[in-house]
């Protein structure tokens, strides 16, 4: 099967007035029709821009340097601007991480939704409403009917997501990019936002593209994962060949860092309930090292590490990273 | 319904906390207008004096005065014009119309131009027009109203005679009603920009921070998300959000708005309360001074409920107490 999006050796430069930054540095994606993508890493490292230069919405002084983005086939680094906002909220749309301030606070949930319907699909304000009234109920909001005529200030952080996502799914997208979608939500509703988005992916073969860094949400959405690290996709393959065996350290480093409940015999173990850490930070923009930038905190870091750059090692059809230490690491 | 009525109570009570305050605050003022008259007559005898004050009942004690007057005002007697000899009623609300016609064009003047150069300066922050709005403003801000009149009138009126230097209507007078509008409109002009010019600098100051702040908002991103274009994105979602701190700032400064009316009126000669307030002040006409700030309180009062009006209309978080959502317990029945 093709992929719906591919990203290919992208690069996202930020001009900060006195240098310019590389924030995205050869990043590669796919994502296929009907799957998940789970995009992981700590702050910083470049997995909402990855999202934004998808969209065409990078902030002011960040731009597209290198690479290509193509949905369907059409190349979105080169779209005209026309173009590009008949695709947005059409062929491909977001949802973001703050459900609590991305909603006009002036407008009604009926207008919010209808909006990009009239928009994209030249129905009348009827037949919108229509449409909105259906989206509220596939995203399962109670008294859907009363709920049109609501503010965002009227509904609670959970409601506000859901009508984002009824945002991003009235058109029907081929791709839905989620930046964080539970992230601002309790616990509770991050299962059933979740749920809610698996649902409607059975039913609409959309491709989501979930950018979090929760392994969790990754082992219970994702079919393929990418882990980013300062600017770098350093390892991509199937969830749960990189949930088991972990090539990269630094993915390593992540899963020991997730707590995990342990029953029985493991329970009584010396270290059993202790959490791991990856020593140091994610350097800061502009001083990332040279060559393999996960070097300073690894613990197998070695004199090539430092000096050469790491290849992309396969370690099957399905499974890469980007590491020197890979083979060895994997089969520790 | 009930909101209202407590408002309407409580606008009653600020009402007459204002009467008894400038009451009181006026018998501090030195003289009174026995003073005047005295004065104007070229003097007189002590007995006339006392007979004067007593035919206007200032010989009474503050606390009766007062009482007094709170309770002709209730019957809408606001009192007889000393310097006019005419009742202060019918003096005022000859004057109200030119005053309340100022404020409002000057107003919706300021509103329209100080936004609109306000949403320009925000779509291009680094532009000329950007540059142009933060000095003009500062300028416009910083000049005092009457040393802004006075220029106009000497550029515009004596320099290049477009428009005429001073009152409502032309001293020939006009025929036809059209003709009568046209001409108003003609004096309107330099007394509007002047009192305007303060408040377009400021409106287009905090309409540009406002628009700033609005454009980098998280949900003008989803607007944009959403494949909205940039003229939709701005005038659909990000200029009702913008407007907000303009309608708030509009309804805090009408008291201010009014005293600088006083100060053009004076300036252009313009026939409303201003002036009148001006002039009585001069002649120590206390029934009519008190009956202007009357006046002033209400039109202050008036302008602040439609500002609270349109303030509700514009953003639905002030207005949702007449319209609530399905509270969870109902939605599940």
């Amino acid at each position: 099967m093709d992929p719906i999006l591919s990203v290919r050796d992208l690069v996202v430069e930020v001009d900060t007035g006195s240098a310019v930054h590389k924030v995205i540095d050869g990043v590669s994606l796919d994502l296929y029709p009907g799957k998940t993508l789970g995009v992981v890493g700590e702050s910083g490292c470049g997995k909402s821009m990855t999202a934004l230069a998808t969209m065409g919405l990078l902030p002011d002084r960040f731009r597209v340097a290198g690479g290509s983005i193509q949905l369907a086939g059409e190349e979105m680094t080169t779209v005209k601007p026309s173009r590009l906002r008949q695709l947005r909220g059409n062929a491909i749309s977001m949802i973001f991480q703050e459900p609590m301030t991305s909603l006009n606070p002036l407008l009604t949930v009926e207008r919010q939704i209808a909006e990009v319907v009239e928009l994209h699909q030249q129905k009348s304000r009827a037949e919108a409403r229509d449409i909105a009234l259906e989206m509220l109920r596939a995203v399962q909001i109670p008294s859907p009917e009363a709920r049109l005529a609501a503010y965002p200030h009227e509904l609670s952080g959970g409601m506000r997501q859901r009508v984002m996502i009824a945002i991003a799914l009235a058109c029907r997208p081929k791709v839905i990019i989620a930046d964080e979608p539970t992230t601002a939500l309790d616990v509770t509703v991050q299962a059933q936002i979740f749920r809610l988005l698996r649902d409607l992916q059975m039913d609409t073969e959309t491709a989501i593209m979930l950018i979090t860094h929760d392994l969790g949400a990754v082992a219970e959405m994702a079919d393929e994962v990418a882990v980013f690290y300062a600017g770098r996709s350093i390892e991509t393959g199937p969830v749960a060949q990189i949930l088991d065996t972990p090539a990269h350290p630094y993915t390593r480093g992540l899963m020991s860092c997730t707590p995990r409940l342990k029953l029985g015999a493991q329970a009584r173990e010396p270290d059993a309930g202790a959490l791991g850490e990856i020593p140091g930070m994610v350097p800061p923009l502009g001083r990332f090292p040279k060559a393999c930038r996960f070097a300073p905190r690894c613990a197998l870091a070695d004199a090539r590490c430092t000096h050469d750059a790491p290849p992309k090692v396969a370690l099957n059809d399905a499974h890469a990273a980007l590491c020197w230490h890979a083979k060895e690491e994997a089969f520790a | 319904m009930k909101s209202f009525l407590m408002k309407l109570a409580s606008v009653v009570g600020l009402l007459f906390a204002v009467v008894a305050l400038n009451f009181l605050l006026i018998q501090f003022a030195p003289g009174d207008p026995v003073e005047v008259i005295v004065g104007e007559m070229g003097g007189a005898s002590d007995e006339l004096i006392a007979q004067l004050r007593a035919d206007y009942g200032l010989d009474k004690p503050v606390i009766v005065q007062l009482g007094i007057y709170l309770g002709k005002i209730v019957t809408g007697d606001f009192g007889y014009s000393i310097y006019y000899s005419q009742p202060v009623l019918t003096l005022i609300l000859q004057r109200l119309p030119a005053t309340i016609l100022l404020m409002i064009s000057s107003v919706s003047v300021a509103v329209v131009i100080g936004t609109v150069l306000g949403i320009f300066s925000a779509k291009r922050p680094k532009g000329l027009l950007s540059h142009f709005v933060t000095i003009f403003s500062l300028a416009g801000y910083s000049a005092p109203v009457f040393w802004t009149g006075l220029m106009l009138l000497i550029l515009f009126s004596s320099i290049i005679p477009m428009f005429p230097v001073s009152g409502m209507v032309s001293v020939r007078g006009v025929e036809g009603p059209v003709e009568y509008v046209l001409d108003v409109l003609h004096h309107l002009v330099l007394p509007t920009v002047t009192l305007a010019s303060i408040y377009i600098a400021l409106y287009s100051r905090l309409a540009r921070a406002s628009m700033l702040d609005v454009l980098g908002a998280d949900y003008i991103r989803t607007a944009r998300a959403k494949g909205l274009s940039e003229r939709q994105v701005t005038y659909g979602h990000a200029l009702r959000n913008g407007l907000i701190p303009v309608v708030t700032m509009l309804g805090l400064q009408m008291g201010q708005l009014l005293a600088g009316a006083v100060l053009v009126e004076t300036v252009f000669n313009w026939p409303g309360l201003g002036r009148l307030a001006f002039e009585s002040i001069l002649r120590r006409d206390y029934p009519t001074l008190l009956g202007i700030l009357f006046f002033s309180a209400v039109i202050v009062v008036v302008a602040n409920l439609l500002t609270d009006l349109a303030y509700a209309r514009i953003d639905p978080r002030i207005g949702s107490r007449k319209k609530k959502a399905p509270s969870p317990q109902k939605a599940a029945q």
